[in-house]
């Protein structure tokens, strides 16, 4: 049966939906070919058409989202108005709602765990992208540094609560302040430790990007290593390391178990970096359950707005940066 | 070999589609499941959800009864607040709740709801000082002016009055409360608002309030994680949950004036005076002698009127059998979980609010 050659032919096709490559080698007459042909883009068709498909997709459950959010929140928006967002208070008794404490708690875990990850993740870019991006101590750390992101964020709050916390409240003792253990800066600390494989995997890959053309120049023109680096690789790569950033400050704002477990979770406005205080993400996750009056349920899902809105602020603060710095 | 990733590519996708299609399919008709689940064929298996201090003793009580009546009860331990908003959409045979409903979520149900005690249990205060020896003494007055951030040293002179002899660390006062909305909460911030005016104007109680001072900690083991790592740490937990870890807690200095250490038969003790026809009483502060102050009921939420949703008098019988089961023999298997058996005068309230469940206008127990 698989004898002629025109079954052989289908049989190709059939095999793989996009068979280009295999089929055009195979000797056809002309009628056949046009029929191929047709069949070819008849397939090419689909595959476009799923394509946009998958797109409009997820532009629909984005939008799908912040109009449920939007909707969700209208009673807690028309009871408490734009004071909402700079209310220090949070009352579910009294039904008085301010999200300033949590947003302010979002923000500074986030920049802080963003400020104590750049250089960590920066140098394992630079040493995997650069010095060894080959053997098997590299291929190792690399492995590694992916498995950070991979371990579920539960078990960095264990091991910030049992580790962390201990070793910050003693620093805390050393440094007079009060000997909570938990806070701002326990989080920050957890979160920079979960972010980093974010900055560092993508840093890595635009790191060996680089045309070795460019850094052969440099070299031949006699410039150190540190110089290359300095002068070549880091204005080259400096959009995409950028973007790695973003990318683990986004994973930062919205991290949510971790957190709660070392922040200390009270909604008063911390003073300093080492007070305890609360993530609006953290907020959510302890209240929903039991939000057992319509305006709380409410505010809680207007929490959920606001960081929704947060998140894509930054992220268009992030792109506009990185379209300036690629026009430099 | 791109065209290889892309055919991958495709291939997850398509993938990706089909279970989420199939995904979508299997949960959309098993909800309705679920939401005809009253009114289903299945009779022989209910329906609960509600509050997650209640699920420990619930699951024990629960497969018991399955042993001799061969009655399916599939309890989700959701939280008492979830709970009540299933039993309001009608989704579950019964809720159970920490705290009785309030006015709002009263007003939310279509029919009237009957509340049945099954079980009640104490918030304990556990402390961490390692050179204590004895156990602590605490006041009403004492208690809110810690929570209130009064208090902030353990050698206050107030602390020290009530705890003659014992010799108190300066060490500072860290106040562990639960950052999640809970019953707990609810029993212990109840209490604080009946013994202290300030308290009740300030802050008030509820399952979520604002703390004035303080950590928050998830769950009992975040609250007790806290006090059991900070020095100097106070903090309210469930008594269950304080004897099961061997943490230290505080006696209470009760209504009669008496120092009660926190137990299984102060808490009954607690919950042994007149209780209303509709069982809806707090347990905190109660006259009782001998009565733990911070105590609380546990309440199962049923229909008074068991005739809806197309539901069948058998199911309504089953349920209303299951539930005059656990406030009479399945009391047997409170205590050995830490739960305070149902007082006489409980059980008697809870049978005669039983009696007065109707299926289509005629009591369903006789």
């Amino acid at each position: 049966m698989l004898d002629t050659p025109a079954e052989n032919n289908m049989l190709t096709l059939s095999d793989g939906s996009l068979g280009v490559i295999g089929s055009v080698k195979t000797p056809v007459n002309v009628g056949q070919k046009v029929k191929r042909l047709y069949r070819q883009i008849r397939t090419e068709n689909i595959f476009k058409r799923m394509l946009v498909l998958m797109g409009i997709l997820m532009i629909l459950l984005v939008l799908g989202i912040l109009l449920t959010l939007i909707v969700e929140s209208m009673p807690s928006i028309k009871a408490l108005g734009a004071k909402y967002l700079w209310g220090k208070t949070w009352d579910p008794v009294q039904d008085i709602y301010g999200a300033y404490p949590f947003l302010l708690g979002t923000l500074l875990t986030s920049f802080l765990a963003l400020v104590i990850s750049i250089p960590f993740s920066v140098a394992i870019a630079i040493f995997l992208g650069e010095y060894y991006p080959k053997g098997w101590l590299p291929d190792f750390l690399k492995n590694t540094v992916e498995l950070i992101a991979a371990v579920p964020s539960v078990i960095y709050g264990f091991w910030g609560l049992a580790v962390l916390v201990p070793l910050v409240r003693s620093l805390e003792i050393k440094l007079g302040i009060d000997p909570y253990g938990v806070g701002i800066f326990s989080s920050a600390l957890i979160l920079a430790v979960m972010i980093i494989p974010y900055a560092a995997s993508l840093g890595r890959s635009v790191i060996q990007m680089v045309p070795s053309a460019l850094k052969e120049g440099a070299y031949s023109l006699g410039a150190t290593r540190w110089e290359v680096i300095r002068h070549i690789i880091i204005p080259y790569t400096k959009s995409g390391l950028f973007a790695g950033i973003l990318l683990s400050l986004g994973r930062a704002l919205g991290e949510t178990m971790a957190v709660t477990m070392v922040i200390g979770n009270t909604s008063i406005i911390p003073k300093n970096i080492f007070a305890p205080g609360n993530t609006m993400a953290s907020v959510i996750a302890n209240e929903f359950t039991e939000a057992d009056k319509p305006v709380y349920l409410s505010a809680l899902i207007e929490l959920g707005l606001v960081l929704f809105l947060v998140t894509v602020v930054i992220n268009m603060i992030g792109k506009r940066v990185i379209s300036r710095f690629t026009n430099d | 070999m791109s065209f290889i990733t892309f055919k991958i590519k495709l291939a997850i996708a398509a993938f990706a589609l089909i279970s989420l299609a199939s995904c979508s399919g299997g949960g959309s008709s098993e909800n309705k499941n679920d939401s005809t689940a009253s009114a289903s064929s299945d009779d022989n298996a209910l329906i609960g959800a509600g509050s997650s201090f209640d699920n420990p003793l619930f699951s024990k009580m629960f497969s018991e009864y399955n042993k001799t009546n061969g009655l399916k009860i599939n309890y989700q331990s959701v939280g008492s607040g979830a709970g009540i908003s299933q039993l309001t959409n009608k989704t579950v045979d019964f809720g159970a709740s920490d705290a009785p409903m309030n006015a709002k979520q009263d007003s939310a149900v279509s029919a009237p709801v009957l509340h049945i005690p099954v079980t009640a249990g104490a918030v304990v205060l556990s402390y961490n000082l390692p050179d204590v020896k004895d156990t602590l003494k605490l006041t009403p007055a004492i208690l809110a002016d810690i929570f209130l951030g009064k208090i902030t040293k353990w050698d206050d002179a107030k602390i020290a009055e009530v705890n003659k002899g014992v010799k108190l660390p300066s060490t500072g006062i860290v106040i562990a409360h639960r950052s999640d909305g809970s019953g707990t909460s609810n029993i212990f911030t109840t209490y604080l608002s009946k013994v202290n005016e300030e308290w009740s104007t300030k802050v008030g109680k509820g399952s979520s309030v604002n703390w004035p001072v303080g950590l928050g900690g998830k769950g009992n083991e975040g609250v007790a994680g806290l006090i059991k790592q900070t020095p100097g740490a106070i903090g309210y937990i469930e008594l269950a949950y304080a004897i099961q870890n061997n943490m230290p807690y505080a006696k209470m200095q009760n209504k009669a004036g008496n120092f009660i250490t926190p137990s299984i038969a102060s808490v009954t003790a607690a919950a042994n005076v007149t209780i209303p026809a509709d069982s809806k009483i707090s347990l905190t502060n109660t006259d009782a002698a001998d009565g733990y102050p911070i105590s609380g009921f546990s309440w199962v939420l049923i229909y008074k009127e068991q005739k809806y949703n197309n539901r069948s008098a058998d199911r309504a019988a089953k349920l209303l059998k299951l539930l005059s089961w656990v406030i009479h023999d399945g009391q047997q298997y409170s205590g050995a979980l830490n739960y305070a058996p149902l007082s006489a005068a409980a059980v008697s309230t809870g049978a005669a609010i039983l009696k007065s469940a109707t299926y289509d206008g005629k009591p369903i127990l006789q």
